[in-house]
């Protein structure tokens, strides 16, 4: 008991007493955060003021913006303005839309692109590095390079007007980083995993299912979610396929939302695009951690 | 063993799928679009070869001429931005802020996830000057400066779709380098500050070099991704006023769905196809010669 006490009493004599603080030491230590506190401020005022200014307009009648600084706070809080935004915007069809377009493909890109690099990277077959390249190559592709021929081909199958088309090239879109992260994240797992798995019996393919798949999980839903807001943002392929009234997605909607009604009714306009963006905050409030490292995983293998 | 890792059917049934989508949908509108650039005519018209005359027209359009301008200058201001001040945002994270920085990585990130078209709106409001002041221009005029009509003349439009596209994106760039940053041993800098290292010349000399890697990986990636930048500026000017703000990407989907030539409009994509190409070469390459010196 005592030994610890003078142990204690020696290290903490040792480590403060060269250098007792001064008050000037302790302002030059503030005065040295000073520029930091700056910059965060700076940081934090540049990016969630923008969004704040649109909430505080959403609420405002036409003539309060027009008449009154943007900057102050409604006169009358007019909440209505979201009732106007969603009936008007049709942001209950638009919605609807997204979803029914984003997690098909979510679901198709996960199986197809976890299964393909798996194969890729744990199976051993002639050619399989040229294969991998050949996904590869996919990152580069600007997708203005094949919506024309697609836009024929699905004009000729008559799937034009469905959400067929969106589904499908957002997951062969989708599929060549998936299939690349996926083949890395393999990596890591040992072999002698699968090995052990078809001396027990299993088919390679079983062994894909019972385990390769399932130790992926953390891999696939962050690839999962990295492709939701990939899928869920993209404003080109909606527009070209999605360009239908009834099949207009949320961006196509707010898109021609601004056109139509925003130009007269700012209230509403604002309502509506708090509306597409607080949804996307919450999810992205509960996964920010999986999401920023997802994402720079993905930029950095592609 | 390695029969069993060699198990064929197995290769077929998990492989087979993804690469059949892959090549149907990516693949083959590849080259089918190369196909394309010798006709001209769209869907409902029908098609029609007309040789090599898509080639010629697009050597002597001056709006291809503007629109490949417009781009290059974009993509080369805003990944100098990105890459810059991301640099300098993934410095502070992980220097100045360290243990402390998830709050504020989490808030600047904030704008990446949200949608672009929101986004594209929102600044249209934020700098408008008609029929009222927008934000930007209310604090110009309280500073005692006049409002600017922002969006009705190229060279400020252009200013404000670069501000917005690196106000949007400049977190992603923050924490791409910040995990990069994480990568530097921690007792090569230490070592150096006990070995009388300045701030300044241990971040020339240590810091630098060894993140070079990193910010050669976030220039390739933000240069591919400004080449093709399409839903910003569809959606904050239009490509307007005129077509001051049109990159290749937005003259291509003109020409193809509102002029409805898909003949030419493929000969658009093929030249930005060629570009992202041509920027990943050399890019790799200079980099590759780096990495062995």
């Amino acid at each position: 008991m005592t030994n610890t006490l003078e142990t204690t009493a020696v290290s903490t004599s040792l480590r403060f007493e060269p250098h007792r603080r001064t008050p000037w030491d302790r302002a030059k230590h503030v005065l040295r955060r000073v520029p930091a506190w700056l910059t965060i401020t700076f940081l934090i005022v540049v990016t969630a003021y923008p969004l704040f200014w649109m909430f505080i307009n959403s609420l405002k009648s036409n003539s309060d913006f027009l008449s009154n600084p943007s900057y102050a706070f409604p006169e009358v809080w007019q909440w209505e303005n979201y009732a106007i935004a969603w009936e008007t915007g049709n942001l209950a069809t638009t919605i609807t839309n997204s979803m029914i377009v984003t997690f098909p493909s979510l679901l198709l890109i996960v199986i197809l692109g976890s299964a393909a690099g798996y194969a890729l990277e744990v199976l051993v077959f002639k050619g399989r590095a040229g294969v991998l390249l050949l996904f590869l190559a996919g990152i580069m592709i600007p997708l203005q390079m094949i919506v024309l021929p697609l836009f024929n081909a699905f004009y000729q199958l008559g799937i034009n007007n469905s959400y067929l088309p969106m589904i499908l090239i957002y997951t062969a879109s989708g599929l060549p980083l998936t299939v690349f992260m996926m083949a890395t994240y393999f990596r890591a797992i040992p072999r002698e995993i699968f090995e052990a798995a078809t001396l027990d019996g299993a088919s390679m393919i079983r062994a894909f299912f019972a385990i390769g798949f399932p130790m992926m999980r953390n891999a696939v839903v962050t690839v999962a979610i990295v492709q939701f807001f990939l899928i869920w943002n993209d404003l080109l392929i909606a527009l070209i396929f999605g360009g239908k009234r009834d099949l207009n997605t949320i961006q196509v909607g707010l898109l021609n939302f601004s056109g139509e009604y925003g130009a007269i009714n700012y209230g509403p306009l604002f309502a509506a695009i708090c509306i597409t963006v607080v949804g996307i905050l919450v999810l992205y409030l509960f996964l920010n951690q999986r999401i920023m490292k997802g994402l720079a995983a993905g930029a950095v293998k592609g | 063993m390695k029969s069993v890792l060699g198990d064929r059917k197995a290769i077929t049934l998990l492989l087979t799928p993804a690469l059949v989508v892959y090549t149907l949908i990516i693949l083959v509108p590849v080259l089918w679009s190369f196909g394309l650039t010798f006709f001209t005519g769209n869907v409902l018209s029908g098609f029609e070869f007309n040789g090599i005359e898509n080639f010629t027209r697009l050597w002597g359009d001056q709006y291809v001429h503007d629109a490949f301008w417009f781009t290059v200058r974009y993509a080369l201001l805003v990944t100098l931005f990105q890459v810059v001040l991301g640099y300098g945002l993934a410095l502070l994270y992980h220097f100045v802020l360290r243990k402390s920085s998830v709050l504020v990585r989490t808030l600047v990130f904030f704008p990446v996830v949200l949608p672009t078209v929101a986004i594209s709106i929102l600044y249209q409001k934020l700098f408008q000057s008609a029929p009222s002041d927008g934000l930007v221009n209310e604090l110009l005029v309280n500073v005692g400066l006049s409002s600017v009509d922002w969006l009705g003349s190229g060279a400020t439009a252009f200013v404000v779709v670069v501000i917005m596209d690196v106000w949007r994106s400049v977190g992603f760039y923050g924490v791409l380098v910040f995990s990069g940053l994480l990568d530097i041993p921690d007792d090569i800098i230490e070592s150096a500050r006990i070995d009388g290292a300045k701030t300044f010349s241990l971040f020339r000399h240590i810091v630098l070099p060894m993140s070079l890697p990193i910010l050669f990986a976030s220039f390739i990636f933000s240069i591919n991704g400004t080449i093709k930048v399409f839903d910003s500026v569809f959606a904050l000017t239009g490509g307007g006023p005129g077509n001051s703000t049109t990159p290749l990407t937005l003259y291509m989907y003109r020409t193809a769905f509102q002029y409805s030539d898909f003949g030419y409009g493929s000969t658009i994509a093929l030249l930005l196809t060629i570009m992202s190409l041509i920027v990943t070469l050399i890019i790799f390459r200079s980099s590759r010669r780096d990495n062995t010196v």
